[in-house]
């Protein structure tokens, strides 16, 4: 094999399992050490610069961080990273003066933003201090988007929105609330924009097209009932509730239930757990407040008497599995369900009545327009989508990478840049070492296993429905949660002309992922490997030949730990722990040239 | 001194012995030698080698002297019994121990000073009563402890760090050995494990004395221009005649090797050592020939490595000399180990 191109950023940063898996690529390990070091304020803003919503995401966010954290390879659990963000949020001193500013005179290009949820307000927060003036639509009389209306406040409290919304909006974002936006067509004719960002998300419930469906007011839609209530227009429901499907609106939509007088709650899954879309910490959360989970019931029809809803009919299916695929199903029995409430909770998707098919926007057959997945351009070169409306429903960390995305590409697009030229990746390396057997970074391997987040009462909880239920990590629980991160950004950096073939780091090494072999093929390689490489996607380092046999150094960078006793049992620093530094590019640090700003003299 | 502990995690796919056991079961301490010394990769090669003959490790009896090599019985396989003796006197240890109990298996680990210097009376003496133990001399021509003056077994003509060359002739362990009818000698290097291991795993498995000179680089005071123990030096001048390779008793019918290719030595417990020449006029089993191949070798500069020689089924094992009981001391009662006194007085009286 050739040797490894490290200087290629995604090499480095691909080892970083936390921020290459994070669609935002939040610097995790950095703000885990400023947590360590209790810089609070300092942990925040790193987690900003990415995420934007530190705070909220902290704690709903989807983690597709901890599913890739290494600390879950080398151990049972990884580290909770999503909770670890919260403290950050939670115990941060007055940020506001360290937060990007707008400058003083405007670059004259005006921006509409279409729908105030995460994708919009992370738009307007990167063209904010870039100059630009950006008004944000908002058809509802709260900001937030599906953050406020479909997550209920026991998870996410209001204020916490309050206060990071407010950090964009302090930017000087006009936002319009109860302003829908009725015409696109009008908007591009007569708003005035440069361009348009639409953000308005994916607000159509699925509907389930069954007998009875529309023959009682008691069948609601999952996304719509919670907005209801988060709105205060919906209080109480009735004593037996089933919720039809299983994703995460439908654990929302679960507690919500109980916390409005519900008293026997069934989540009604068409097939086994092992295929449920939601969380499994989100599962565990809705059982643990005495949430029955039904699986293998799929529904048929309402069950109507007297005009009044009384349960409902399910066919119980049995289903074969081959490697965890259905092969086959078989219906068992058919069953009725006595209920009072039914709510829907089967998936949503995106809508755009108000889009007009004339104004040069592509859809396709399914009705959802074409965009460019890497520049968020739609058809026409002025409108560009971002979060759930673009290409679907994910969740709130993909929104805003999204709208940092979008963020560039409108920029360009203002600037009269070719919108697909995006702007580079880089990434910097500096040694940790201070001397002979000191680091600058704590690298003694911590065994203790993963904290538990403390939860209120349960009796508690049900009383009100704004009583937060998770109350974060104590002090303790931070100082040892935030030991077991591995550092993964501390990088074992080779230098093959330095190598003399020792052995010593081969033989130090714990988890068995260093090999001095006979260069080969790939295959050759991960034969030869001193332990089995497991994954053959993950990285397999390979250095030049060295001096003295011509062998290589492989590295398999599944396991690593970063304890650095390679590089401290190296005689020649031929391994160094470096930090590595991913520069994830937004709009601001693009590198493209101010305009000449027109002064008062000159306007 | 390596500041970090070496975390308890290990590779989950790590294969197990018959035992049971990784090889991380088979480490012991924190190695506290300098970063680079070729002493820790022999102790990586005798905690693989362990492992590989899947012996328990409280079977197993680990003795050195006094020298950065000695340090090294620390370093593995903590859950055995281990004694650190006085400078060069490791052989009298391990032959009173042996003495006791030969049941154990022995290995002692010494360097070029404590065995060819100080030591090198005992060294002969215990080949000369042929003690069934593997006897590793971690030999880097230095006395690194002392900051690196010449040992006895550094070349002529070597240079120290400091320039200046040395004039005294050399004592090679494996000539030494050969000249003193040891029953196993071989010649390993510390950076190449592959031929290492097998030979550390013949030794220990040889109901004899086998003795494996290790060349083994001092990082510190003998990797530099000029010396003839360093990394580099020595593997340009290392010469492999024959390849060991141990094979386990459950593998012995497996395993198929094509005639005249390989030379098997069958061990006692049913496992065997295959050798492979890669020299054509060597032969391990002919004591005089070895020695002079290895010695032409020598004046030429290079280093003879892999299985030097092999008797078979060595004679004159310390404990048929001696005519010893066959059960080990702890084991038996009082009674027989005491005598009584009037057992005592009539021996006593032959003396009169």
């Amino acid at each position: 094999m050739e040797p490894t191109d490290t200087r290629q950023p995604d090499y480095y940063h691909r080892v970083v399992d936390c921020q290459w898996a994070c669609p935002a690529h939040t610097d995790v390990p950095e703000y885990i050490r400023l947590i360590a070091q209790g810089r609070f304020g300092d942990a925040y803003l790193s987690n900003r610069a990415s995420n934007v919503f530190p705070g909220i995401l902290g704690r709903v966010c989807d983690r597709p961080c901890e599913p890739a954290c290494r600390r879950g390879r080398v151990e049972d659990k990884p580290v909770a990273i999503c909770r670890l963000k919260r403290v950050a949020a939670d115990h941060r001193e007055d940020v506001a003066d360290r937060l990007p500013t707008p400058p003083a005179i405007k670059n004259g290009k005006r921006i509409a933003c279409i729908g105030a949820g995460p994708a919009s307000l992370t738009v307007a927060n990167d063209l904010l201090p870039l100059g630009y003036a950006v008004t944000i639509f908002e058809q509802w009389g709260l900001s937030g988007g599906l953050m406020r209306s479909n997550i209920p406040a026991f998870r996410l409290p209001a204020d916490v929105l309050d206060e990071e919304i407010g950090y964009i909006l302090g930017m000087g974002a006009d936002l319009r609330l109860e302003t829908p936006v009725t015409s696109l067509k009008a908007l591009l004719h007569d708003g005035g924009f440069d361009a348009v960002f639409v953000g308005s998300g994916a607000p159509k419930a699925k509907d389930l097209r069954v007998p009875g469906r529309d023959d009682s007011e008691r069948i609601h839609s999952g996304i719509d009932w919670l907005q209801s209530v988060a709105f205060g227009h919906v209080k109480k429901i009735g004593e037996r509730v089933l919720i039809i499907g299983v994703g995460n609106t439908a654990m929302d939509c679960c507690r919500s239930s109980l916390r409005l007088g519900a008293k026997q709650v069934s989540v009604m899954a068409r097939k086994s757990r092992e295929f449920f879309k939601a969380s499994e910490w989100e599962l565990e959360d809705a059982e643990s407040e005495g949430v029955r989970i039904v699986v293998n019931h799929s529904p048929k029809s309402f069950v109507i008497e007297d005009g009044k809803l009384t349960g409902m009919r399910f066919d119980v299916l049995e289903y074969d599995l081959v490697d965890g695929q259905i092969v086959a199903e078989r219906k068992v029995e058919s069953v009725v369900v006595p209920c009072d409430d039914v709510i829907l909770a089967i998936g949503q998707e995106n809508a755009f009545p108000w889009i007009e098919r004339d104004v040069g926007i592509e859809f396709d057959k399914w009705q959802v327009p074409k965009i460019d997945p890497v520049t968020f351009q739609s058809t026409r070169p002025q409108v560009f989508f971002g979060g759930d409306a673009a290409l679907g429903p994910k969740n709130i960390i993909w929104a805003v990478e999204h709208g940092h995305q979008a963020a560039i590409s409108i920029h360009r697009f203002c600037n009269g840049l070719a919108v697909q030229d995006r702007p580079a990746r880089g990434v910097t390396l500096s040694s940790r070492k201070m001397g002979i057997h000191e680091w600058s970074y704590k690298n003694d391997y911590n065994p203790a296993e993963r904290r538990l987040v403390p939860h209120v009462a349960l009796a508690e909880r049900f009383r009100q429905i704004k009583i937060e239920v998770e109350l974060g990590f104590s002090p303790e629980q931070t100082a040892l949660e935030v030991q077991r991160c591995l550092n993964c950004d501390i990088q074992t950096v080779f230098t093959a002309p330095l190598c003399i073939e020792c052995d010593a780091c081969i033989d130090i090494c714990p988890v068995d992922c260093l090999t001095m072999t006979a260069n080969g093929t790939e295959a050759e390689l991960s034969a030869n490997t001193k332990a089995p490489r497991r994954d053959p996607d993950r990285p397999l380092y390979v250095s030049a030949p060295l001096k003295q046999t011509g062998r290589v150094m492989l590295k398999d960078e599944d396991l690593c730990v970063h304890c650095g006793l390679c590089a401290e049992r190296c005689p020649t620093a031929a391994w160094d722990m470096q930090k590595s530094t991913v520069h994830i590019p937004h709009a601001s640090t693009d590198g493209i040239p101010c305009e000449p700003q027109a002064t008062r003299q000159s306007a | 001194m390596t500041s970090i502990t070496k975390p308890k995690i290990a590779h989950p796919s790590l294969p197990r012995n018959e035992l049971g056991l990784t090889r991380r079961d088979y480490e012991g301490g924190m190695s506290t030698l300098c970063a680079g010394c070729g002493h820790d990769s022999i102790t990586a090669a005798i905690t693989e080698a362990v492992w590989g003959l899947s012996l328990r490790p409280e079977n197993l009896v680990k003795l050195s002297g006094i020298g950065c090599s000695s340090k090294t019985t620390a370093y593995f396989v903590s859950g055995a019994h281990g004694f650190n003796g006085v400078h060069g006197r490791m052989p009298s240890i391990a032959t009173g121990a042996n003495a006791a109990n030969h049941s154990l298996t022995y290995i002692g680990v010494s360097g070029d000073g404590d065995s060819l210097s100080i030591g090198l009376g005992q060294l002969a003496h215990a080949i000369r009563r042929n003690v069934n133990m593997l006897y590793v001399i971690e030999n880097n021509g230095v006395y690194g402890l002392t900051k690196g003056q010449f040992s006895a077994s550094a070349d002529v003509g070597t240079k120290s760090k400091k320039g200046d060359a040395n004039v005294q002739t050399p004592v090679d362990p494996a000539l030494l050995a050969l000249s003193l009818g040891a029953g196993f000698v071989a010649r390993g290097f510390s950076g190449d494990k592959k031929q290492l291991v097998p030979l550390i795993q013949a030794g220990l498995r040889h109901p004899g004395f086998a003795l494996i000179d290790v060349m083994s680089p001092c990082v510190t005071f003998n990797d530099h221009e000029g010396s003839t123990k360093s990394y580099a030096y020595t593997r340009e001048h290392y010469h492999a005649a024959v390849e060991a390779d141990y094979v386990p008793r459950a593998e012995t019918i497996a395993v198929d090797y094509a005639e005249g290719e390989a030379l098997v030595v069958p061990l006692h417990d049913g496992s065997e050592v295959r050798l492979r020449k890669l020299e054509l006029e060597f032969d391990t089993a002919d004591r005089a020939k070895a020695y002079s191949y290895i010695d032409a070798k020598l004046a030429e500069g290079e280093y003879v490595t892999g299985l030097i020689h092999e008797v078979e089924a060595p004679e004159h094992e310390l404990h048929a000399v001696n005519r010893t009981a066959a059960a080990p001391l702890n084991t038996m009662p009082f009674e027989r180990l005491n005598p009584g006194r009037a057992t005592l007085a009539k021996l006593m009286a032959r003396y009169r």
